[in-house]
């Protein structure tokens, strides 16, 4: 029973936030709901035995990617286009399309039942410790991606670079 | 024990949200924003679907989704800050003309 | 029954922490302006009590029953919310410090990252706090406080990861215990590189001289407390030195062997085992917050595009080369 509550709550929170969160006038506001709801992810992701993912949930989206969107939200000063239109006209009929897309998959996985086939189980992953058995699966089989993740990461490093550079030359 | 099909229905719900703000809002930010919501929907998943399988790859997967949602908001918000120079707005629909 | 026994004895050790820890915080004010004062030829407080020594009080009365004041146009919520999210994410990194052996509130292995991810949380609190104070100072105070913040984030993340490599671990528990084959049973002598760029940047994450910008009063007022008063200001000012607590503890835990005392000297010294390790623990966090005065006496303030040169040009590339020798090392020769 309590897994369920618990699951419950924090189903609902994360969908209540996130309406919040897409409906806000003000952009900061708007950013500080999804703060909260990816706390709330993070602890999620603990209730699924997931505790580095948790954290670095947290240290990535809430550390670094949100407070860049802040900085951005305060620093082009945006504060005048309160005034602006919130949604397009014709939201009613994306709001439509969306809706039966979320019935569609709603649908299509609310019967979905997997089999455990894998050996890593609970009880494993709690002996090593999920860091551990994280980062020796990542570094031996999927050490191509993840070096490639470094590539991912550089090339907006240096686009960042070269569109702030641009204004300086002129 | 909660079923996976909630963390599943979860997971749609979420992407939702997040499809629909994209489709409505104009606001830059607002639109990358609601990227990140679907981007964690996914993850969600992911990571749900590896906890009921016992197979890590799923947490593995989630690792690099996040690592592609990090590089995807630098590179977005450049942009916009780049476009912002010119026409003084974030307003999607501002930015009609191939010349800056 | 037994979960309300374990319940019941969790939530004494969280009050125990907490009040030990906000009493702590009060001294190391009276600390604080006793060291600076003998450093500058001064005497420091004495008036209150013996010695001064109830002045901590004294200033707190003082700051409870100043005015609140807030400002017209400020985003009311946000203002209010601020100092609460600055407080509440420094008092939840003291849950995972181990102030003994096994002595944590949460043995967590995770437990070092857990403290990176409520530093980068109070980055909030100072953003929301500079924004919704609707006032210039505040604003430009917090935009710096948070540029600030996040790049010495990066260079303290990434110095630690070299004491990650050594202990093999994330748990702070068996981070001390794997120093214990280390020269004087610390981390500090193997890792110098890494210590010392990890210092550098607990004094800007902590916002202390010399990296005191957000607060240079002679450009910006206050920073983003500009427009703060009475208790909401001192709940700044207590996320502020419990997070040089949770710093001092980091770097003790981290570099200095924690609780426990080199080799040489239990040997020598065979009695030294019954003294209790927390005391060895309080001191070595004691020695680093006398040292964190010390550099405010001493050192002037840096101008801001210094302070970030030296984050991103010298502490990240150096910090980065410390990680790729410490894993050659340990791949080759350990």
């Amino acid at each position: 029973m309590l897994p369920e509550l618990f699951f419950g709550y924090f189903a609902c929170a994360i969908l209540g936030l996130a309406l919040l969160t897409v409906t806000r006038k003000n952009l900061v506001h708007s950013v500080l709901w999804m703060l909260l709801l990816f706390l709330h992810i993070a602890c999620l992701y603990l209730f699924l035995n997931a505790e580095f993912l948790a954290v670095i949930q947290i240290i990535v989206y809430a550390g670094a990617i949100l407070v860049l969107f802040l900085f951005l939200v305060m620093l082009l000063n945006l504060r005048e286009e309160h005034e602006a239109r919130r949604f397009v006209k014709a939201w009613q009929g994306r709001l439509a399309v969306c809706l039966v897309l979320l019935t569609a998959a709603v649908v299509s996985v609310y019967k979905v039942e997997v089999e455990p086939f894998g050996g890593y189980t609970i009880a494993f992953i709690s002996e090593v410790g999920h860091a551990k058995v994280l980062g020796t699966v990542l570094f031996n089989r999927y050490v191509l991606p993840f070096l490639m993740t470094a590539l991912v990461l550089f090339v907006p490093m240096v686009a960042a670079i070269v569109l702030a550079m641009k204004e300086r030359k002129r | 024990m909660v079923p996976l099909s909630w963390y599943l229905m979860l997971g749609a719900g979420l992407f939702i949200i997040g499809m629909f703000a994209f489709l409505v809002r104009r606001n830059v930010i607002m639109m990358l924003i609601s990227l990140e919501l679907m981007l964690n929907a996914v993850n969600i998943v992911l990571i749900a679907a590896s906890h009921y399988m016992q197979d890590i790859r799923g947490q593995i997967l989630a690792f690099f989704v996040m690592a592609g949602a990090a590089a995807g908001v630098a590179i977005g918000l450049a942009l916009l800050i780049a476009a912002f120079r010119n026409k003084e707005s974030a307003n999607m629909d501002e930015f009609d003309l191939l010349k800056g | 029954m037994e979960l309300l026994v374990t319940i019941g004895k969790t939530v004494l050790f969280v009050a125990v922490v907490l009040g030990v820890t906000l009493l702590h915080v009060a001294y190391a004010t009276y600390f604080e302006r006793k060291v600076i004062g003998r450093m500058q030829n001064r005497i420091g407080p004495v008036e209150v009590g013996f010695r001064g020594l109830l002045q901590p009080f004294a200033d707190m009365l003082k700051l409870l029953f100043k005015e609140d004041i807030i400002p017209n146009n400020a985003d009311r919520p946000l203002f209010f919310l601020a100092p609460v999210i600055v407080v509440a994410s420094v008092i939840t990194s003291l849950s995972v410090i181990p102030f003994f052996r096994n002595g944590s509130i949460a043995n967590l292995n995770v437990g070092v990252l857990l403290i990176f991810a409520m530093a980068s949380l109070a980055v909030y609190g100072i953003i929301i706090a500079g924004w919704s104070s609707n006032s210039k100072y505040s604003f430009f105070g917090a935009i710096r406080s948070a540029a600030q913040v996040i790049s010495y984030e990066i260079a303290m993340c990434i110095s630690l990861a070299g004491v990650f490599l050594m202990a093999g671990s994330l748990n702070l528990n068996d981070i001390v215990l794997a120093q214990r084959d280390q020269p004087l049973g610390m981390f500090v002598f193997a890792q110098i590189v890494g210590f010392v760029v990890f210092v550098i940047a607990a004094f800007a994450e902590t916002n202390r001289t010399p990296f005191d910008l957000p607060e240079a009063e002679a450009e910006l007022v206050a920073g983003y407390l500009t427009e703060y008063s009475g208790f909401r200001y001192s709940l700044f000012f207590l996320a502020e030195y419990i997070s040089m607590y949770v710093m001092s503890a980091l770097i003790a835990l981290c570099y200095l062997g924690g609780w426990t005392l080199p080799g040489f000297l239990t040997r020598a010294l065979p009695f030294l085992e019954f003294v209790p390790g927390v005391v060895w623990f309080m001191l070595k966090v004691y020695a680093f917050m006398f040292f964190y005065f010390w550099v405010r006496a001493t050192v002037p303030r840096y101008r801001f595009d210094q302070l970030m040169a030296i984050g991103w040009k010298i502490l990240i590339p150096v910090s980065v080369l410390n990680i790729v020798v410490t894993a050659f090392i340990k791949r080759w020769f350990m």
